[in-house]
């Protein structure tokens, strides 16, 4: 691949180009986006909703493209033309699987898009494990990468208790207070001095010990919520753009929302490299990578289950490799295009913590989810009858309407069932 | 006991899509039950409906609940307790017919599937489909009957037409091409019912069994006869345990109250003034957009404005004199125009198709006839439009107009200069870029977001509004609602959304408007900016007849557009144009009118194994006209010559690997034997005899297989003594048969291939297709598992291939998720594969080293005798077999463009997938085009004989990579065309389609796409192609016009006369880029 298929991002531009950021779970990337900032990285979340971003994207991506590629590329061009941005100064950045998924074309997607708009000497910026393309000026070290893989951590602990205190919360909005707290709290000391970031990365388990105390400490009431967890295509699974909301409609329906944590996605990257070589016979090397990572990885969700456990008062994810585990009857680790075999092992995990309601979502047509999502809900019920599943397709015009009627057909049959 | 007092009085309200269902109980008698259409005024209805039982009601205070998709929406506002619908109807079918197995109910725009026997699970339609009542009635607006008439007709009929179910807007489009076709009525309406059926069973119970009793819920179901019989004859049942019960209407409203029964009591007065809150407190969730009109004064300058682009209108009865006529019968409406001799218009006719077209035309001509009487002579009548070919069989026309350029010729009278033109008709969307005064490329929507015309007036119509009124109230409304942009099963319940926030209906009809243009704009044309449009814009077709329409896209675009007064007669008019170079008329006479006699039947057509389904309309004359067919076969045009066409060319090929005789197996393919296989056969006799090899083939795979094997069998065993491997002739299977064949007879194994797919084989495995959205080739696949079971193997194979072959030039060489693991889905899908052995193994096909070593492991599992060594060896024969087939294709190719050079033929590349030459998935589109005078070559034939062009996107698949290849050969040979097709639901093809398109563009090549999905519906791909010839025809018309004009001026003498010539030299001097036969050995 040529570098004049694309826009490099140079070193000259990392000084004094804004690189925006595609919203999706925005608590996660505001602290990565705190994180990188200490590397010198000017980043901005873009934090756009409403119509204009999905007319933006239909007039400049082909239409019968999956949804998020649709949604982000329009919140980049409706970011770009909204003024707040000079365009001659501003990248963007997105991350790429590098996958047999179309998920994987997305950036050129973007980069075709920003020529239609005559915008194409705006940089895109593939963040990527493969390094599918160089950029002089985005450049992470190890180092770097396993502290964003840290802040990812972070962000899915406070993430996952978010989730269990919201429904119980007596004074509404405490939780979410407490999460912008830690968020800065934590941005500020992964942001600081290289010194300070290395004390609260020594000191680690008091840190998760401290944020897991100060959410016990919230005022709760005893209810006994109905528990939905959700699982599918990452992005509409992540992003309220992207899926109308749907935490927030679960919440108002009195349910509990139980959603594995993004690091996953990204162990399950990294476990797919280890079998790429053990499948396929590829890359050895990158697959020792991987393989150290992977364990890294594993070990530190282990490290911080054990502080959920110890302190007592909320549910722990499961470690990873007990979500491998679960996997290992139902659909064959080789699936690794999309969400692939995690997408089930999801649904498994969770039906394992007891979580039986579950809302498969998938933009309209998803090519994986017709396999794993679409394909594996028959013989994931057959032997687990008690689960109760549905599945949602988000669109641009899908309406909320049909979504929250099939929605709540799910919800009345987990009360019946409860 | 609280409890049971309270549901001594209760009270359901089930508001749906289109009716209100309220049912009271008392003392556990049902007391009042009341159903009626709310046409929208949800709030009204009900409490219309309430206040009829007031007394009731008023006597004591009751529980109540509220179901429905509409109730919804009401409950939100109201505050009034909400249960969801399915929920109510499974709770109240356990009280009332608790021996129930299974419930079916279907609603104005919701279909559902209940279990109670083995696990209660209920099911709901996704946002994709369209089987359901609101269906039922678009048909039957369609046929023009009330929904007893079509129920009545259904017990009529006498054959069943495959009909999409999926959604209402290709079930359109089937049944236009029906009607067109000629079909009767009866077996339209029984053959929409089935469609009703298929979606349920397919969408809904996705390969669970409907045991036991089985209740039929919801209006359509209580009220159509017809649709319970087709479900019992479906599924096999009879009248005893698959009842239609008395409330069947009220099932959702009596569960609903049910459900109420431990709620908060509510007196009538509190429960009305909480339904009226709803008025108050109505408000826009959702965006809306600016009205279309500011104020009166600014309407009237727009009609003003477009009212100066007309056609002098002449009477017929004062004028004397010559006259042309234009027909043009499109798949919604029939237009008919005469025009004078200085253009003016003497008389038109535009009306909606109720049934056959022929008569309609036939009527108006006896009228055409009858006023011009001896004063007027009609010199010239072509006719255009879906019918074309039909009015010119029926009324002898002097000729036929394709579509696009009858409407070209119509735009330029309006406006010379036209550089774009959009015609938004009744089911399609069609728009033209001009460029050096000819169609420069075409663009029609695709059957997924067609129909918008005809959605508007559906919508009109079930509004209680004709289609003009509907529209005259977007153009005053004050906040249009934003309805999106897609196919129009979406906009149902966008309006549903609307509506539910209390949107007025001025708003929707505005909004709906926008939509239609957005529609265009977005998904049909994808213009960024309305300057890639150009400057003269006409814009025709009747939907844009519509003020709100029209304005819509002015708005949409921020330019203004020439509107003819005459936009929904344009095809006509350009028809009558056009007929304008004739002296004098083959027309019918006014006496030959009187005598005309029409017609039609349908007979399948045994000239060869895909058995079209044809329809022969018959005349007076003793003329007649066959449509339905695929090949010129049924026609008797045997002496007409059969061009390459490498589709044919590679079935065959499958089929003779399949049928065992060695071709493909080993390296010895003699390259000689390929190009005599190929060339094709001019003398008739030879052509039948190729046809019956052909013929042969295919029934050695399909029919007659289980009859033919008992003798080969025996042979087999013989040879194979590991036994019988079974392979799907399906996705990968068509690319990699020859390495699997190779390999496994190597082994030991006797392979046995799966036909080539039909319509049948798809049916049979339909019921365990999990996602109703895939692609077509993959819910084909379950077909080809239950028939290899059927024949007895016991051990299938489809390997989960994550890459593909590493053809080189591309970033990657993945499959597509569903090639790659299909096999997931069949294991976890198909019961009957738990009794079998199905190896779906990992594999990685790019080195012998890894593909014996995996494949052994996976072999190993079923026959622990297998060796290691074995394997490498049979893994060396297959690869030696599938780089033989892979050259041989290569050089079928090279054959075909040699052919076609020497023959001064044009070239075509059908551009797909290898399994798009499955001759169900592409329907004969490739017989089509042969017909058509093109050569046919498949992408990688020829991928080889050009570079990988700079790409703009990431090229990660090895089948995708040769697309980009193959539209590079297109582009470096004016000869060559490219046609892609695209599978309905193939993901990927929204980035390769755009690529191959921009790639094709940049070098001024036309660029098609075709989508292709379960339906048979060749009318509107032979439009296309029919444009594209004629677009290829007019560039190269201009082409030499030029020349000749260069000519002129320079003075070159060698420069070419004629289009002809200049495509000969072209020819030639392309064969120099093109390596010969024997580089390549």
């Amino acid at each position: 691949m040529t570098s004049d298929y694309y826009v490099q991002f140079t070193p000259e531009m990392k000084e004094e180009y804004t690189i925006l950021v595609p919203s999706m779970l925005n608590g996660h990337f505001e602290l990565v986006i705190e994180f990188l900032g200490t590397y010198g990285y000017k980043m901005e979340l873009l934090t756009g909703q409403g119509k204009e971003i999905v007319d933006l994207g239909l007039r400049y991506v082909h239409n019968d493209t999956c949804y998020p590629a649709i949604l982000v590329i329009g919140q980049f061009l409706h970011a770009l033309r909204s003024g707040k941005y000079d365009p001659q100064k501003t990248a963007l950045i997105y991350f790429q699987t590098g996958g047999g998924c179309r998920a994987t074309n997305y950036i050129s997607l973007l980069r075709k898009a920003l020529i239609k708009a005559e915008l194409e000497f705006v940089p895109v910026i593939s963040l990527s494990l493969l390094r599918l393309e160089e950029h002089p000026g985005f450049k992470l070290n190890i180092r770097q990468f396993m502290g964003l893989f840290d802040a990812l951590l972070y962000g899915d602990l406070i993430y996952s208790l978010v989730n269990q205190t919201k429904p119980y919360e007596i004074n509404a909005g405490d939780a979410d207070a407490l999460k912008q707290r830690w968020i800065k709290q934590l941005g500020d000391a992964l942001g600081a001095s290289a010194k300070n970031r290395d004390r609260i990365l020594r000191h680690r388990k008091e840190t998760y010990r401290k944020i897991i105390d100060d959410f016990a400490a919230i005022p709760k009431q005893p209810r006994d919520a109905i528990k939905v967890g959700i699982v599918g295509e990452i992005y509409v699974k992540f992003s309220p753009l992207g899926n109308n909301n749907l935490e927030d409609f679960l919440l108002g329906e009195g349910a509990e929302v139980v959603v594995p944590g993004l690091l996953d996605f990204f162990i399950y990257c990294l476990y797919n490299s280890i079998l790429d070589y053990k499948y396929y016979g590829r890359d050895f090397f990158f697959h020792l990578l991987s393989r150290a990572a992977f364990r890294y990885l594993c070990n530190k969700k282990r490290e911080m289950i054990k502080v959920m456990e110890e302190e007592g008062s909320f549910r722990p994810p499961a470690p990873f490799e007990h979500v491998i585990a679960l996997n290992k009857d139902y659909i064959s680790f080789g699936v690794k295009m999309g969400e692939g075999w995690l997408l089930p092992a999801e649904i498994l995990e969770l039906a394992d913590s007891g979580v039986n309601n579950i809302v498969c979502v998938q933009p309209f047509g998803c090519l994986p989810n017709h396999i794993v999502g679409k394909g594996m809900m028959r013989p994931i019920k057959e032997r687990n009858p008690d689960i109760n599943i549905v599945a949602i397709d988000y669109d641009t015009s899908a309406t909320s309407v049909n979504q929250e009627n099939r929605l709540k057909l799910m919800l009345a049959a987990a009360r019946l069932a409860d | 006991m609280a409890e049971a007092l309270h549901f001594n009085r209760a009270l359901g309200i089930d508001i749906g899509s289109t009716t209100v269902k309220v049912s009271l109980t008392c003392g556990g008698q049902i007391v009042f039950e009341r159903y009626e259409r709310h046409l929208s005024h949800i709030q009204d209805k009900t409490i219309e409906l309430l206040e009829q039982a007031s007394d009731l009601l008023a006597a004591a205070p009751f529980t109540v609940a509220l179901s429905g998709s509409a109730g919804l929406g009401l409950s939100e506002i109201s505050g009034l307790p909400f249960v969801q619908e399915v929920y109510a109807t499974g709770e109240i079918v356990k009280q009332l017919e608790p021996d129930t197995g299974a419930v079916i109910e279907l609603g104005g725009e919701d279909a559902k599937v209940i279990f109670f026997a083995g696990g209660t699970d209920a099911r709901m339609n996704g946002s994709c489909a369209g089987g359901t009542g609101a269906f039922i009635d678009q048909m039957a607006a369609l046929l023009d009957m009330t929904i007893p008439e079509l129920d009545e007709a259904s017990f009529r009929a006498e054959r069943i037409y495959p009909i999409a179910s999926r959604c209402g807007v290709f079930a359109k489009t089937d049944v236009q091409a029906l009607f067109n076709q000629g079909a009767g009525k009866e077996d339209v309406a029984a053959s929409i019912y089935q469609a009703v059926v298929n979606q349920t069973i397919v969408g809904l119970a996705q390969g669970r069994q409907l045991q036991g009793k089985l209740l039929f819920l919801g209006g359509p179901l209580y009220y159509c006869a017809g649709l319970r019989r087709r479900f019992r004859e479906t599924l096999q049942r009879d009248e005893t345990d698959c009842i239609c019960p008395d409330y069947a209407l009220f099932a959702v409203a009596r569960g609903a109250a049910y459900l109420s029964r431990n709620l908060e009591p509510y007196t009538y007065d509190r429960l009305i003034e909480s339904i009226r809150r709803t008025d108050e407190k109505s408000h826009y969730e959702r965006g809306f957009v600016e009205p279309l009109f500011t104020d009166a004064e600014e309407y009237r300058n727009f009609r003003e404005r477009h009212e100066q682009d007309n056609v002098v209108e002449r009477s017929i009865e004062d004028y004397t004199g010559r006259a042309w006529l234009g027909i043009d019968s499109g798949s919604t409406t029939t237009k008919l125009v005469l025009i004078s001799e200085d253009q003016e218009l003497l008389y038109s006719y535009y009306c909606v198709n109720r049934g056959s077209p022929v008569e309609i035309v036939l009527e108006q001509l006896r009228e055409i006839r009858r006023l011009c009487g001896d004063r007027i002579e009609i010199c010239g009548a072509a006719s255009t439009g879906y019918g074309e070919a039909l009015m010119q069989h029926a009324f002898h026309t002097d000729a036929g107009v394709v579509e696009t350029m009858a409407h070209y010729t119509a735009a330029r009278f309006f406006q010379p200069e036209v550089d774009f033109i959009l015609d938004i008709g009744g089911q399609d969307i069609k728009c033209f870029y001009i460029k050096n005064g000819a169609i420069d490329s075409i663009m029609l929507n695709e059957a997924c977001s067609s129909g918008c015309g005809s959605f508007l007036e559906t919508f009109a119509h079930a509004m209680g509004y004709e289609a003009d009124e509907f529209a005259r109230l977007g153009i005053k409304a004050k906040a249009p609602v934003d309805l999106g942009s897609r196919c129009t099963v979406f906009m149902n319940s966008s309006i549903k959304q609307a509506q539910r926030e209390g949107a007025s209906l001025a708003d929707i009809a505005a909004g709906l408007s926008i939509s239609v243009v957005k529609n265009a704009l977005y998904k049909v044309i994808r213009a960024g900016s309305p300057d890639e449009l150009g400057e003269h814009i006409v814009v025709q077709g009747g939907t844009l007849l519509n003020d709100a329409v029209l304005r819509a896209l002015e708005l949409e675009l921020g330019r203004d557009v020439i509107r003819p007064e005459i936009a929904g007669l344009m095809g006509a008019f350009g028809a009558a144009l056009v007929a304008r170079q004739f002296g004098s008329s083959n027309l019918l006479s006014e006496a030959e009118l009187a005598e005309f006699r029409h017609e039609s039947s349908v007979r399948i057509c045994r000239g060869c194994t895909n058995h079209c389904t044809l329809t022969v309309n018959r005349f007076a004359d003793g003329g007649r006209y066959i449509s339905g067919n695929q090949c010129q076969k049924p026609l008797g045009l045997d002496a007409c010559e059969e061009l390459p066409n490498l589709y044919h060319w590679k079935r065959e090929r499958l089929l003779a690997l399949a049928a065992g005789s060695g071709a493909g197996t080993g390296a010895g393919m003699d390259a000689g034997a390929d190009a005599k296989r190929l060339r094709p056969k001019r003398s008739g006799k030879q052509e039948g005899e190729l046809a019956v090899t052909t013929d042969r083939a295919l029934g050695r795979m399909s029919e007659q297989m289980p009859e033919q094997r008992p003798g080969r069998m025996a042979e087999q065993r013989r040879e194979s003594p590991r036994g019988r491997i079974g392979l799907p002739t399906t996705l990968s299977t068509y690319e990699l048969a020859p390495l699997w064949q190779a390999l496994f007879t190597e082994l030991g194994y006797e392979v046995v291939f799966s036909p080539l797919s039909t319509r049948r084989i798809y049916e049979q495995g339909q019921l365990s297709i999990p996602s109703d959205t895939i692609c077509y080739p993959a819910k084909v696949m379950h077909g080809h598992i239950e028939l290899l079971l059927e024949q007895g193997l016991e051990l299938l194979f489809y390997p989960s291939l994550t890459y593909n072959i590493d053809e080189g030039g591309s970033s990657n060489h993945f499959n597509c998720p569903v090639v790659a693991y299909y096999g997931e889905v069949l294991q976890g899908n198909l019961d009957a594969l738990k009794s079998v052995k199905f190896l779906y193994p990992y594999l990685n096909i790019n080195s012998a080293g890894q593909l014996t070593r995996t494949l052994y492991q996976a072999l190993r599992e079923v026959d622990p005798t297998i060796a290691r060594s074995e394997v490498r060896r049979a893994v060396r024969a297959g690869y030696a077999a599938l780089s033989a087939e892979r050259a041989a294709v290569r050089r079928a190719g090279e054959e075909a463009v040699r052919y076609a050079r020497r023959h001064h033929k044009r070239i075509m590349i059908l551009a797909g997938r290898p399994y798009h030459v499955d001759p169900e998935i592409c329907h004969g589109i490739d017989r089509l085009a042969s017909a058509l005078g093109f050569v046919i070559v498949t992408e990688d034939s020829v991928a080889h004989l050009a570079e990988l062009p700079q790409l703009q996107i990431l090229n990660q698949w090895t089948y995708h990579s040769r697309l980009y290849q193959a539209a590079q050969f297109a582009c470096d040979n004016a000869d060559v065309e490219l046609v892609q097709l695209v599978s309905f639901g193939c993901g990927i093809d929204a980035i390769t389609s755009d690529e191959v398109k921009r790639i094709l563009e940049s070098r001024g090549k036309l660029y098609t796409q075709i989508k292709i999905d379960d339906i048979n519906n060749l009318g509107a791909v032979r439009i296309r192609l029919r444009s594209l010839l004629g677009a290829l025809e007019a560039k190269d018309a201009a082409a030499c016009r030029q020349q000749r004009d260069g000519d002129g001026r320079s003075g070159q003498g060698e420069k070419l006369k004629d289009a002809d010539t200049s495509r000969k030299q072209r020819a030639g001097e392309l064969k120099r880029t093109l390596p010969t036969a024997s580089s390549w050995r």
